[in-house]
């Protein structure tokens, strides 16, 4: 353990997280290169390289357009769902818990699956506005409405981080009970449009997913660094951390709405791929063995997991697309199983 | 915790206990009543007395004997094992965010469903049924096997939970392959995930009644022991508690009791990780009390959200899993609200 230190804050620094973090940013540049490569015109590296910077090529297109955008949303939604669940899983000191108990990404589904099922039409996708617009957007609707119901409802002087959650199972349950019925009431080609929006797919992601997530990420990654020691007096328990002499409720509350706003993001841009966000803190804990979910390493856990998980759900079953929530949980749960059989000593 | 609170005499408790266990008790034979004479035709209470004693085949005896006599044991049955379960696993795992499906046990049985769908051509849900029941089953004997193996000389709360997830995850992930790929195995998915007690006849209720029954003994023979360890694991072991085999008989009694009604009834999950947090300021942390109010306010519950269903959608019907959460979720929230949960 090192310290950091300016005239007025110190931060500490474990090296085995920082070596971690970087091991795990090589591992996603590789695998995004990778991700390059696949498709329905396969390139050697090489060409990668030349087409990204050879605007007239037609290799440009390809990657600048369709490869490069899916690939960054992947890893930006990886990372922005697994640092809220690292946070929420931090404050409700569960390791159960995920966005979902906060009722972000179960209210995002409700609202798009809704829109799908209703205004569905039998034939074909849905198209037009709907389609580029209307999905996230109702996404970040139901997701942060879903998260106001919820934290308005465990709001009650003061927030109890028990109360919230069990507050949150309780909406969570009617979200996912709406859901369902929403699934059963409509035409089956709109039921399956709609179960793969809540699986979570990255496919047909463009740049105008990318830049929300990001500006998301830039804002709320260095906001949720401020917050790292209030999260670890957090570990301790209310009374204790106020005699500490932390304010208990405005820290909690930034740091949930911190964690709201992302998740609410990144539903929107790719639906609610649900694994990544209770795995990846999990994963990173074990990794870099701390006392809870770290932050910055999840974050790139979370990254990792959904990159190799849309390369795999890329191909695959080619020419077939799986939604990559799907693998995601294919991929993260075995090697959760692994670090779970292995912590036994 | 409430106990301790004021210190009650512990006559009076058990008074109070015993107050409450009747008035569960009532409760549970009034949803009876409303299960079996509310319906898309309602039957007077006279002619349904009539066709349990002294059937002559008239229009309300069969609508009785064979549609509403079914459904209401069933839902009883399902009811009573989800809740007990719930109880069980919140109290093995110490995490209120438990259900029974964590076990792996809900998604157990619709990959194995599904499967059935896919590879033998099973065209309904109550063929399959026993499908479901030996997917939950090798289920849950996997995350038991990871939990016990992620420990130290027993699965801890925390790698049983976490185990369970990673299992579910997986098999939640196979399953919306299978279903993505198969329009008709998505067609029964999907209501097999709403959740419904609705058209499976008596001989479903017989199929699941030996299995709850085994659940519900191991289940009682469960309940000292898992009070000892809800003092810590180290605690219970000094008290002379065998730890792994209170897991272990714990865990049997989930897989039977919620395998048995997810299998018959789809995904009801949400009764178990609800009626505990009902019953638990009912009953106190003493798991002997939980365990029973648990079952019959599962039962009363489940039967009371079905009667709603029939009524409130006419012609069709509401299945009993969105009734539920619609009904008892806001319940739940308002209760959490309003008083200091009692923590596990």
């Amino acid at each position: 353990m090192t310290t950091l230190r300016t005239s007025t804050v110190s931060w500490r620094v474990r090296p085995r997280a920082v070596a971690l973090t970087l091991t795990g940013l090589v591992l996603l540049a590789l695998l995004m290169a990778l991700d390059m490569r696949i498709g329905e015109i396969e390139m050697t590296l090489p060409e990668v390289l030349t087409g990204t910077f050879d605007v007239n090529s037609a290799a440009h297109f390809v990657i600048m357009e369709l490869r490069l955008p899916r690939a960054l949303t992947g890893a930006l939604v990886g990372a922005a769902l697994a640092l809220s669940g690292a946070i929420i899983q931090s404050i409700a000191r569960n390791p159960l818990a995920s966005p979902e108990i906060l009722g972000v990404t179960t209210g995002a589904s409700v609202t798009v699956v809704a829109g799908l099922v209703l205004s569905g039409s039998a034939y074909g996708t849905v198209s037009g506005l709907l389609a580029t617009l209307g999905v996230p957007a109702l996404a970040l609707l139901g997701g942060l409405l879903g998260a106001a119901i919820v934290y308005g409802l465990a709001w009650r002087r003061g927030l109890d981080g028990y109360r919230l959650v069990l507050v949150g199972i309780g909406v969570a349950a009617v979200f996912t009970n709406v859901k369902f019925w929403l699934l059963t009431v409509g035409d089956i080609n709109d039921t399956a449009r709609a179960m793969v929006w809540i699986s979570g797919s990255l496919n047909g992601r463009g740049w105008e997913h990318v830049v929300p997530t990001a500006l998301a990420l830039a804002v709320l990654v260095p906001l949720t660094l401020l917050g790292t020691r209030s999260l670890d007096a957090l570990r301790f328990g209310d009374d204790t951390v106020t005699a500490l002499g932390v304010r208990v409720n405005p820290a909690r509350a930034l740091l949930i709405l911190a964690a709201v706003l992302l998740a609410a993001v990144a539903t929107a841009s790719a639906g609610p791929i649900a694994f990544v966000a209770l795995a990846s803190p999990q994963i990173a804990l074990r990794l870099v063995r701390s006392g809870r979910p770290p932050l910055l390493c999840s974050a790139v856990v979370g990254a990792v997991l959904t990159t190799a998980a849309d390369l795999i759900a890329r191909t695959v079953f080619s020419p077939v697309e799986l939604p990559v929530g799907i693998v995601t949980a294919v991929l993260g749960a075995p090697y959760l199983i692994h670090l779970i059989w292995r912590s036994r000593k | 915790m409430s106990a301790t609170a004021v210190a009650p005499r512990p006559h009076g408790l058990r008074r109070r206990r015993l107050t409450v266990l009747l008035a569960l008790l009532a409760a549970v034979a009034v949803a009876v009543v409303l299960s079996v004479t509310i319906g898309s035709k309602s039957v007077p209470l006279a002619d349904a007395w009539h066709a349990l004693t002294a059937p002559t085949g008239t229009e309300n005896d069969i609508v009785i004997r064979s549609l509403r006599l079914p459904r209401t044991a069933l839902g009883i049955l399902a009811g009573l094992a989800l809740g007990v379960a719930g109880a069980l696993m919140q109290g093995h795992t110490r995490n209120p965010l438990a259900d029974p499906g964590l076990l792996g046990v809900t998604q157990g049985a619709a990959f194995a469903m599904v499967s059935s769908i896919i590879l033998l051509g099973a065209s309904s849900l109550l063929t399959s049924i026993w499908y479901g029941l030996a997917g939950a089953l090798v289920a849950s004997v996997a995350v038991f096997a990871l939990g016990m193996a992620g420990g130290r000389g027993g699965p801890t709360p925390v790698t049983l939970a976490l185990a369970g997830t990673a299992v579910s995850a997986l098999l939640y992930a196979l399953t919306s392959t299978i279903v993505l790929l198969d329009e008709q195995a998505m067609d029964v998915f999907r209501f097999w995930q709403a959740g419904s007690i609705a058209s499976r006849g008596a001989d479903v209720a017989w199929q699941v009644l030996p299995f709850v029954l085994a659940g519900l003994v191991l289940a009682v023979a469960n309940a000292p022991g898992l009070n000892a360890l809800s003092l810590g694991e180290d605690v219970a072991r000094g008290l002379g508690q065998n730890v792994s085999r209170t897991r272990a008989v714990g865990v049997a009694a989930v897989t039977l009791l919620s395998g048995a009604a997810v299998a018959a009834c789809g995904s009801l999950a949400f009764v178990g990780l609800i009626v505990p947090h009902l019953a638990r300021p009912l009953s106190g942390t003493d798991h002997r009390w939980l365990l029973p109010f648990s079952g019959l306010i599962g039962a009363a519950l489940l039967l009371v959200a079905d009667v709603v269903g029939r009524v409130v959608a006419p012609p069709g019907e509401l299945e009993v899993g969105v009734v539920l959460a619609l009904l008892g979720a806001p319940f739940f929230v308002a209760l959490v609200r309003r008083r200091k949960p009692v923590r596990l």
